[in-house]
């Protein structure tokens, strides 16, 4: 029952950092046969506690269940369904591109540029370069490298924050909002 | 102190009297310490860890206490899983304490070492691994504070033999520190004072109510807001004992083997109050035709209960007793009601169903029939009985046929259906109220699947009862191969059973049979009053079906009341395909 038509949703979930915590909340996935899409972990300025950033689509239904059942674990603090407020979201990739000739390679290094990714090696033959942004800017700048070659990809899967206005609930009592400029948000 | 001093003297803070359990080499210093312990803490020496679970899932079930399982590790550990399954479909308050091969070796495919945290997550409500004895006495507070509250369900502690050796201070915590852990209580007052309106002004109310209401110990609560509303209710099978069968507003079951009246009730209802229930499939048939003119109330303790089956207009997470109460209180304070609503024509129409089309069976001369055996039962035992079953057609007789009075009168296997629970329940239960009688409906093939538990009864003695429907058959499977798979009988033959008089004997109990329906009072009369330990094998008519039924995946106005009349009136057995 994987929410056939369902959007896709970032969860938020904030956890005790205790082994076998995130296996019970990757096992209460599989168990009812909801997927992962990506999944990144780490514990927060508090090290007590874990910031799961989780992946995953359905149904309103199906995200009901999924919260709620995911709330209900023992040693879960909160979980947000971030598509529910307003919020930023960033992917991180490394990927090996093929470079046969100087003009290959200068058209990877305009691409870069252009997406402001990264290069963090670069060899005779390929390039290696790192990108951040939402998964639809990574996605576009795999597109525009996949003609030349790409040897090999690694993504982290998303991970998402709240905006500050968001996190201040839009409360008009607090003055105008500060509107921040995303940093890169080319393309 | 040493850890497994601490952990008996932390299981009495909690206040334990019986464990159930089973030794081996993880455990043993946890053993040798409970043998210094007799005097203060009881041991039920099990035959199969799976009986440990199922026995003190009867124990806490009928007793509103946690259960709590003491087992060795590895396959000790691994044995426990039907039960903690069980335990958890049920939501039945168990602790279950696993013994592990030291820490140094955890990883190491060492000797009967099972990863049992990663093997049980699964099927338990939460499950710790102590590494370190200084924090044991915390995690067994934590342990029985998360089995018995909220959705009560199973908790594994699964113990390395070096922490039960190594030493400490003994320190018990005063309270629970766990600030993600918040169980429902009292349910959101404005969304009360909604329903009862909602209840108020229903034209054809119903109250459909689960095993959630016996667990809150709400009974009396409920039994008070159905006289003041005048609401026709229907227990789930779980829900048998929550509202006296015998009450005039009771309509019986509803679901799949439930009554005409509950489940035409339900089916023309303009409003549905479910409590403590979770709208199981057994229970709502086809689920889009469920209820379908109702407006649904929900209330259930554990949030992702509600709109997870049916989407409800009114959802209150709560404590069942707790929201029942502030119902009351809300009808007495805001809405001064001159009487009960009298609801005359749904009443008749509700009366005129149950008259019509009562639970009923043919009557034969030359055979036991199953109905029979339980009817004479209710007869002998004035309805009084803590009644366990396992999980078949008898199990559905006893359902249909008992009439129970009380909460925590009747123990089954409601969600995950496990043979083999109602014998290790039924001594669980006897070890807790061992004056009152307790007796054990099975079948024959429920029966075989703890049968070794004859042993810890007759060791205990116990005073339990095991009533054996011997029809020769996996009965409940071969109804459905007769009725949806062209009557095919695969596999579902008891061609070789055991001789269960011989069996009890062999066991040092007491067996007896009744073949004939001539026998079938004197032998009940005399089981139940012989002490210890009876088997009744009673030899009932093979191919007797449980009705009404809903075929699965049928809505419950589409119930099949009576078998299609093949022209026989007395059909014999079929040869077994």
């Amino acid at each position: 029952m994987n929410g056939e038509g369902g959007a896709r949703h970032i969860l938020s979930i904030l956890v005790e950092n205790r082994f076998g915590e995130l296996c019970r909340i990757v096992g209460l996935f599989s168990g009812r046969g909801y997927n992962i899409d990506s999944l990144c972990v780490a514990p927060t300025p508090d090290p007590a506690f874990s910031r799961i950033i989780l992946t995953t689509n359905g149904n309103d239904a199906i995200m009901e269940q999924i919260i709620k059942q995911v709330g209900k674990l023992v040693r879960v603090l909160e979980v947000a369904d971030l598509n529910e407020v307003d919020h930023v979201e960033r992917e991180m990739a490394l990927l090996i591109v093929k470079t046969r000739n100087p003009a290959e390679r200068q058209e990877v290094l305009n691409l870069v540029g252009v997406f402001r990714a990264k290069v963090i090696d670069i060899a005779p033959d390929a390039i290696t370069v790192e990108t951040t942004g939402s998964q639809d800017k990574v996605d576009a700048l795999l597109g525009l490298l996949k003609p030349l070659g790409i040897q090999d990809i690694v993504r982290t899967g998303a991970v998402a924050i709240p905006r500050i206005s968001a996190a201040r609930g839009r409360d008009e009592t607090r003055g105008p909002e500060l509107v921040v400029p995303e940093a890169d948000s080319a393309v | 102190m040493r850890g497994a001093k601490i952990l008996i003297e932390s299981l009495l803070r909690e206040g334990v009297d019986t464990i159930f359990g089973y030794p081996g080499g993880a455990i043993l210093h946890v053993y040798d310490e409970l043998a210094h312990a007799r005097d203060r803490i009881g041991h039920v020496l099990v035959r199969h860890e799976q009986g440990a679970v199922h026995a003190a899932e009867g124990y806490a079930r009928s007793t509103g206490k946690v259960g709590v399982v003491m087992v060795t590790s590895g396959p000790g550990a691994t044995n426990c899983v039907t039960g903690l399954a069980n335990a958890l479909m049920d939501s039945t308050p168990i602790v279950c304490i696993t013994g592990q091969v030291p820490t140094h070796l955890i990883g190491n495919d060492a000797f009967q070492e099972a990863d049992v945290v990663g093997i049980t997550r699964p099927c338990t409500k939460y499950n710790y691994l102590v590494k370190d004895v200084r924090d044991l006495a915390r995690v067994v507070k934590e342990a029985f504070h998360i089995a018995r509250t909220g959705r009560p369900g199973p908790v594994v502690i699964d113990l390395p033999k070096d922490v039960t050796a190594a030493k400490t201070t003994f320190v018990w915590p005063e309270a629970v520190d766990l600030p993600s852990y918040r169980p429902a209580g009292k349910g959101d007052p404005e969304k009360v004072r909604q329903a009862v309106a909602m209840m108020v002004a229903a034209e054809r109310p119903i109250l459909y109510v689960g095993g959630g209401v016996v667990n809150a110990d709400g009974a009396a609560a409920l039994a008070a807001l159905a006289e003041a509303l005048n609401l026709p209710v229907t227990p789930t099978l779980m829900g048998l004992g929550a509202f006296p069968s015998a009450h005039p507003n009771c309509l019986g079951m509803l679901g799949m083997h439930g009554t005409y009246a509950a489940n035409m009730g339900v089916s023309n209802a303009d409003l549905l109050v479910a409590v403590g229930a979770r709208f199981d499939d057994r229970v709502t048939g086809r689920l889009k035709d469920f209820a379908p003119h109702a407006r649904v109330v929900h209330v259930d303790v554990d949030a992702s209960s509600i709109n997870k089956n049916r989407v409800v207009e009114v959802g209150i997470v709560g404590d069942a007793r707790s929201v029942l109460e502030q119902m009351l209180l809300c009808l007495d304070r805001d809405m001064r009601l001159e009487g009960p609503p009298p609801r005359e024509a749904w009443w008749a129409t509700l009366r005129g169903w149950s008259s019509q089309h009562p639970f009923r069976y043919r009557r034969r001369r030359d055979v036991i029939m199953p109905q029979a055996v339980i009817e004479e039962l209710h007869r002998l035992t004035k309805g009084d009985a803590i009644v366990t079953s396992d999980v078949g057609q008898h199990q559905m007789w006893v359902a249909q046929y008992y009439g129970f009075k009380r909460p925590r009168q009747w123990l089954n296997s409601g969600g995950l259906g496990t043979m083999g629970y109602g014998f290790p329940a039924a001594i669980g239960a006897a070890k807790a109220h061992p004056g009152r009688p307790v007796v054990c409906v099975t079948g024959d093939g429920s029966f075989q699947m703890c049968i070794q538990e004859m042993a810890t009864a007759v060791q205990e003695k116990v005073n339990v009862k095991v009533v054996v429907i011997n029809n020769n058959y996996l009965g409940m499977v071969r109804q459905w191969q007769e009725l949806f798979y062209s009557r095919t009988y695969s596999e579902v033959g008891m061609e070789w059973l055991p001789d269960f008089v011989k069996l009890a004997e062999a066991y040092h109990a007491r067996g007896l049979r009744a073949t004939v329906p001539g026998e079938l009072r004197p032998v009940l009369e005399q089981g139940l009053a012989t002490p210890g330990l009876v088997v009744l094998d009673m030899i009932v008519s093979q191919e007797e079906s449980v009705y009404p039924m809903v075929p699965a995946g049928a809505s419950l106005q589409e119930m099949v009341l009576e078998p299609p009349d093949d022209g026989s009136e007395d059909p014999e057995p079929r040869d077994l395909a």
